[in-house]
């Protein structure tokens, strides 16, 4: 019954040529370039950049290459590449004020300054498949060559080409979005000021850090903002049917780029490490008040790596309900446990442990099966079968 | 491989592992948090016992790799070829010959000596998950010792079945202090923890913790004065070499209901039947 090491190891090796080979597909079919994954399947890049918490397009179009479009296989082979590099600093926050906008909306304002931009948006197309995309040989017009126009920053600025070339003319820093339009409200005092719940200045950091409970909100947002977008996605939802209901507006949702700077200590200035596309949602939610205090709005918050809309606006949902305890409110239901939500979200470790399962167990399956047939047995239950 | 450093993890993540291992030693069966990495391979699939051993070895070593007591099993194979190509270390499938070894749900039939290290691979930590899911809960019972629940569950199967129904990761007493996990070993494999020569590291990489049993410390599993803890017996033999009071794996061999017993650890098997 023994096995040689050789036959497990020329299995493993079998294995993994089949998976090359089915990887591939049929040799006459083209093989995909990463840069068509990264151009064409744009919003798996983004997804897979944000749950795989690494900023890399290229990166992540050749992840999911290897991961045969699989994306939680190929956010964990993003997430296995990223623990291996060094960390060099913690940038500045990132101004989303100064965002170059592609996409901005509200639901809680007719119009807000800047305006509202619709932008590049499933959400009013019919969904009817488009054969003609079927059609490989027939290069397609632009459909009625709408007259888009250029991203902007807040209202007759610039587009960000426009801006870099301003921006080396010596103009850095001049130009800003439009305003946030939550802080509308927080100008009024509506709603509740953001304030940090942890003094220390420095921010956490999932990947270095064993979870520790309570968790302060940056932990939190870190967590929910590597999470699986599905798990999310129905805590959300989940807000919604009243499993933690919070009343949610949106405020805004906006969707650009931004620049990520780093100020090194030695240098004493910042200096500009490049441009992240990312999706930024700005929850309004139901309002609290005490007798100290008079009633306001509170927030919850999501940012995402590119546009993954659908995913920061269910972050923004359970962040809000994760913050139950902090906002006095009872915490009865599962997108308010923090560490329900916060050692579940992850889909490396999920999709590893319910896996693990097909690895052997035959020993502690063993171990079952003497113990069962003991308890039988005492229990004057013949086994059915006799064994050798 | 080249690209990557000596066992794959940074000489920094490797020291920060070796602080919580000497934690770790220095409070036998105590759960230490550590910043656990994503490894190249699966969670759930070693993570934790590969970053353990990762930290731990050195050129000079030489490692075994089992999973259910075996070196053929298509994990172990996997984890034995991941150290060979980041550390070019020699492997043996010989536990006297190992100074370092890996194993996923068993523990040698070989007695252990000084100086050799076990590293097992966990999946759940904690000893009380089942009775309390939060974890804030379950360490504050740590913390105060509180164990009671765990008699209560013993004492409850006893009272419906007539004996204590874990025949796997059955709960031990570590240095009359810490309730512990001991990874799913049967129970079968319980009473060779217990003043084991050799130092007993265990990581669970997904839950972020480790623990370890020193060398000669007491581990004892939970039981009453007229309930003592047994281990798992067999009728038969092992089939290939004859071994009586080794653990066995049950082979169906047809659709008739035949089974074949073997010895789980084949390291042990072949020595046996190689022994004049």
């Amino acid at each position: 019954m023994y096995v040689a090491v050789k036959g497990g190891e020329q299995a493993i090796e079998a294995a993994h040529a089949q998976l090359a080979e089915d990887r591939r597909g049929d040799a006459a079919v083209p093989e995909l370039t990463l840069m068509q994954i990264e151009q064409q399947l744009g919003l798996a890049v983004d997804r897979v950049m944000t749950e795989g918490s690494l900023y890399d397009r290229e990166l992540a179009a050749l992840a999911i290459k290897q991961a045969r479009g699989d994306l939680v296989e190929a956010i964990f082979l993003l997430r296995a590449y990223r623990t291996t590099l060094a960390r060099f600093g913690a940038s500045l926050p990132v101004d989303t004020t100064r965002m170059t906008i592609r996409r901005r909306v509200s639901a809680t304002f007719k119009d807000v300054p800047g305006g509202q931009i619709l932008g590049p948006t499933f959400d009013y197309t019919h969904r009817l498949l488009d054969f003609s995309l079927a059609d490989p040989e027939r290069e397609r017009e632009p459909t009625a060559a709408v007259d888009c126009p250029k991203p902007t920053s807040g209202s007759a600025l610039p587009g960000h080409a426009e801006r870099a070339a301003r921006q080396s003319e010596g103009g850095v820093g001049a130009i800003s979005g439009p305003p946030r339009v939550i802080d509308v409200l927080d100008r009024e005092g509506l709603i509740e000021p953001e304030r940090s719940d942890d003094d220390s200045g420095v921010v956490g950091d999932v990947t270095r850090e064993p979870l520790a409970f309570p968790a302060a909100r940056d932990v939190r947002l870190q967590n929910l903002a590597r999470a699986d977008e599905g798990f999310v996605l129905a805590l959300g939802y989940a807000t919604q049917r009243g499993y933690g209901r919070n009343h949610p507006f949106a405020a805004e949702i906006r969707i650009g780029e931004v620049e990520l700077e780093l100020a090194p200590e030695e240098l004493g200035f910042s200096i500009t490490l490049g441009e992240l596309t990312v999706t930024e949602c700005q929850m309004v939610n139901q309002f609290t008040g005490s007798a100290a205090a008079p009633p306001q709005f509170t927030r919850g918050y999501g940012l995402t790596f590119g546009h993954t809309e659908r995913k920061a606006m269910a972050m923004a949902l359970v962040d809000r309900a994760l913050r139950a305890r902090e906002l006095g409110e009872a915490a009865r239901t599962p997108p308010q446990d923090e560490e329900f939500v916060l050692y579940h979200s992850d889909n490396v470790e999920a999709s590893g442990f319910v896996q693990h399962l097909k690895l052997p167990h035959h020993v502690d399956f063993q171990s079952e099966l003497v113990l069962l047939r003991t308890l039988r047995a005492e229990a004057g239950i013949a086994p059915a079968t006799t064994s050798p | 491989m080249s690209r990557y450093n000596f066992a794959f993890l940074d000489e920094h993540t490797k020291r920060m592992i070796r602080r919580a291992l000497l934690k770790a030693v220095a409070i036998p069966g105590y759960q230490v948090p550590f910043g656990s990495r994503e490894m190249p391979l699966s969670y759930g699939w070693g993570t934790g016992g590969v970053q353990v051993t990762a930290s731990i070895i050195g050129p000079d070593d030489v490692l075994k790799v089992i999973d259910q007591g075996a070196d053929d099993t298509t994990n172990a194979v996997s984890i034995r070829q991941f150290f060979r190509r980041t550390t070019g270390v020699r492997t043996t499938t010989r536990a006297h010959d190992a100074t370092i070894i890996q194993t996923r749900h068993r523990v040698p039939e070989t007695r252990l000596a000084e100086g050799q290290i076990v590293v097992f691979q966990v999946p759940i930590p904690e000893p009380l998950r089942w009775l309390e899911p939060r974890e804030t809960e379950t360490r504050t019972m740590h913390a105060l010792e509180e164990y009671g629940v765990m008699h209560v569950r013993l004492y409850e199967d006893i009272t419906r079945h007539g004996h204590v129904e874990t025949s796997y990761d059955y709960p031990v007493r570590v240095n009359g202090r810490y309730l512990m996990r001991p990874s799913p070993i049967p129970k079968f494999d319980n009473p060779k923890l217990d003043r084991n020569p050799a130092l007993l590291l265990f990581g669970a990489g997904r839950e972020k913790r480790m623990y370890a049993v020193p060398p000669y410390t007491s581990v004892r599993s939970l039981d009453f004065e007229d309930y003592p803890f047994t281990i798992e017996r067999w009728e038969h033999a092992c089939a290939l070499c004859g071994a009586r009071d080794a653990f066995l794996d049950e082979i169906v061999v047809d659709d008739k209901g035949g089974r074949m017993f073997v010895c789980s650890d084949t390291d042990h098997c072949e020595r046996r039947r190689s022994a004049p």
